[in-house]
């Protein structure tokens, strides 16, 4: 569905990914894992068209989106839930959801998509009238994921849905993701939390220094010896 | 009738209302623009000029009023327009400093070529000379031309007001103008977002010429000038980050610096930009935030 090839991208001459490629397939969770700085929102701001690579290749079902603007990448069917939600505080809750029909092809809201994500999101139909801002931290995160899922995007890249929330609220989020697994939406899940990432992914790719160092499953989340050698490697 | 002290007439204050209605046009224009691009437009007062000399020419081609009208409207738009696509746009990611330079440099650069093309002295713009005339309402005179400033500035503004509110466009608007980045990445199309601003802006800006010519029906090339730079301050004194704040620094500015006109001495109203410039540096200084602004908010460093 979504496939990386040989992604270069570079910083005023400082290389931030290097050569890295990897499929997320149709319905799949894949995540992407490693520590601060290691090129993972690098790589999902290269995909959006938020910066443009140096070489490589982005691809949505076989047609690059490489050189697209970031609303016709959004528009060509992938959806971001960016790093610190980024909802619009001074709008209520129903007018952040309104503008993710803005990624729509038909441009129609339907009553029917938005009761599916106030399914797996009650909170954000219950609060629907109030002024976003008024949510706290995880609840704006639910609203950041419905925002993006309204747009019924062919596949879902979220960026660190779990900073600065408390691990019950962690929870909440997991959870939603995997009934989002379970839409058959196709996900790509940059993280810090490598064990809960590991554990739900399908796959999970460890980054360090822009460049892809481990491939890991859903069985070495508990391998404790597996996972910090994929940190110190 | 006078109140108080000052002796301030019920006309002054009637008029210092249209003068704060047409201030306020010119504050949402001007703020609408910052809000999707962050750019200062500087050069929003010649676009007022264009259209003042459009104007002129119709009253001296002696075309129908309605035609005038519509000329000014065309040549405002093209002008606004062509200032979008040659300058702001590809100076887009640059810092504000950069834009507010660039749109002196507009500004004073159509204020020459209006110099050269035609010249120093003045073209007259007479079509609506008529609403000059004053209605008495009780016992005080008020000129027709402020009557329709105030109902046109009324419509207009609450036009604007169910297009942020009402359309899907004016909610990629509002969204473009808290975060931009956000507002794409969610599909929000950046080209007509802009597009809008700058033609509702453009509108607005067409507007103010055809009510400006009939108070002043003489054109020149620094006309609106001063006004634009009385309407920045006001936008800057009522809070620019957010169209409301902006749109009230408008209207009271216009609003107080009719006051102060009408109540300095005609002898002494060549004192009358200190006491607005001074009144406004006070203001900035209790209140940097912006007068109607919500307690402490983020800064542009415009």
């Amino acid at each position: 569905m979504l496939s990386v090839l040989g992604l270069d991208v570079a910083y005023g001459g400082i290389a931030a990914v290097r050569d890295l490629s990897f499929d997320v397939g149709r319905g799949e969770i894949v995540g992407l894992i490693g520590p601060n700085g290691a090129g993972k929102s690098t790589t999902l701001n290269a995909i959006m068209g938020l910066i443009t690579p140096r070489g490589g290749d982005i691809r949505l079902a076989g047609t690059s989106v490489v050189g697209r603007k970031p609303e016709d990448v959004a528009r060509s069917g992938i959806a971001l839930v960016p790093e610190g939600r980024r909802i619009f505080a001074d709008l209520t809750v129903e007018e952040n959801l309104r503008l993710g029909y803005a990624a729509r092809r038909d441009g129609e809201s339907t009553e029917a998509d938005s009761e599916a994500v106030f399914e797996l999101f009650p909170i954000v139909k219950e609060f629907r009238s109030r002024h976003a801002g008024a949510l706290s931290g995880g609840q704006q995160q639910q609203l950041a994921i419905a925002r993006a899922l309204v747009a019924r995007p062919d596949v879902l890249l979220l960026d660190e849905p779990s900073l600065g929330l408390s691990p019950t609220v962690v929870d909440v989020v997991f959870d939603a993701l995997a009934r989002v697994r379970e839409r058959g939406i196709t996900v790509l899940l940059v993280e810090q939390r490598a064990q809960r990432t590991v554990a739900l992914a399908d796959r999970s790719y460890v980054i360090a220094n822009g460049e892809l160092r481990l491939t890991l499953t859903p069985g070495d989340a508990n391998d404790t010896a597996k996972m910090v050698a994929a940190y110190l490697s | 009738m006078t109140l108080g002290l000052l002796s301030i007439s019920w006309q002054v204050i009637v008029d210092s209302i249209g003068l704060g209605a047409v201030y306020a046009l010119m504050a949402v224009g001007i703020g609408l623009v910052f809000g999707v691009l962050r750019l200062v437009n500087f050069a929003y007062g010649q676009l007022v000029m264009a259209g003042a000399y459009a104007l002129a020419f119709a009253s001296q081609w002696d075309l129908p009023l309605v035609v005038g009208i519509a000329f000014c409207f065309a040549i405002v738009i093209v002008l606004s327009l062509l200032m979008d696509i040659v300058v702001f746009r590809p100076l887009r990611a640059q810092s504000p400093a950069v834009m507010l330079v660039a749109t002196f440099a507009v500004a004073f650069l159509l204020q020459s070529i209006a110099l050269l093309a035609f010249g120093p002295l003045g073209k007259s713009a007479s079509s609506l000379g008529y609403l000059n005339r004053p209605v008495t309402i009780g016992d005080v005179d008020i000129r027709k031309i402020t009557i329709v400033a105030i109902v046109v500035a009324g419509i207009c503004l609450l036009v604007l007001v169910l297009l942020l509110e009402r359309t899907t466009m004016g909610l990629h608007m509002r969204a473009a103008a808290m975060d931009f980045r956000t507002a794409r990445l969610l599909g929000v199309r950046a080209d007509r977002v802009i597009g809008s601003a700058v033609l509702i802006s453009a509108l607005l800006a067409a507007t103010v010429s055809v009510i400006l010519t009939v108070q002043n029906p003489l054109v020149t090339p620094d006309f609106a000038l001063r006004d634009t730079i009385v309407v920045l301050a006001g936008v800057v004194v009522g809070g620019m980050n957010r169209l409301l704040t902006a749109t009230m620094g408008g209207f009271a500015i216009g609003f107080v610096s009719g006051l102060l006109g009408g109540a300095l001495p005609s002898d002494q109203s060549q004192y009358l930009p200190s006491f607005l410039f001074g009144l406004v540096i006070l203001v900035l200084l209790v209140r940097p935030n912006g007068l109607f602004a919500r307690g402490p908010g983020p800064v542009e460093r415009v």
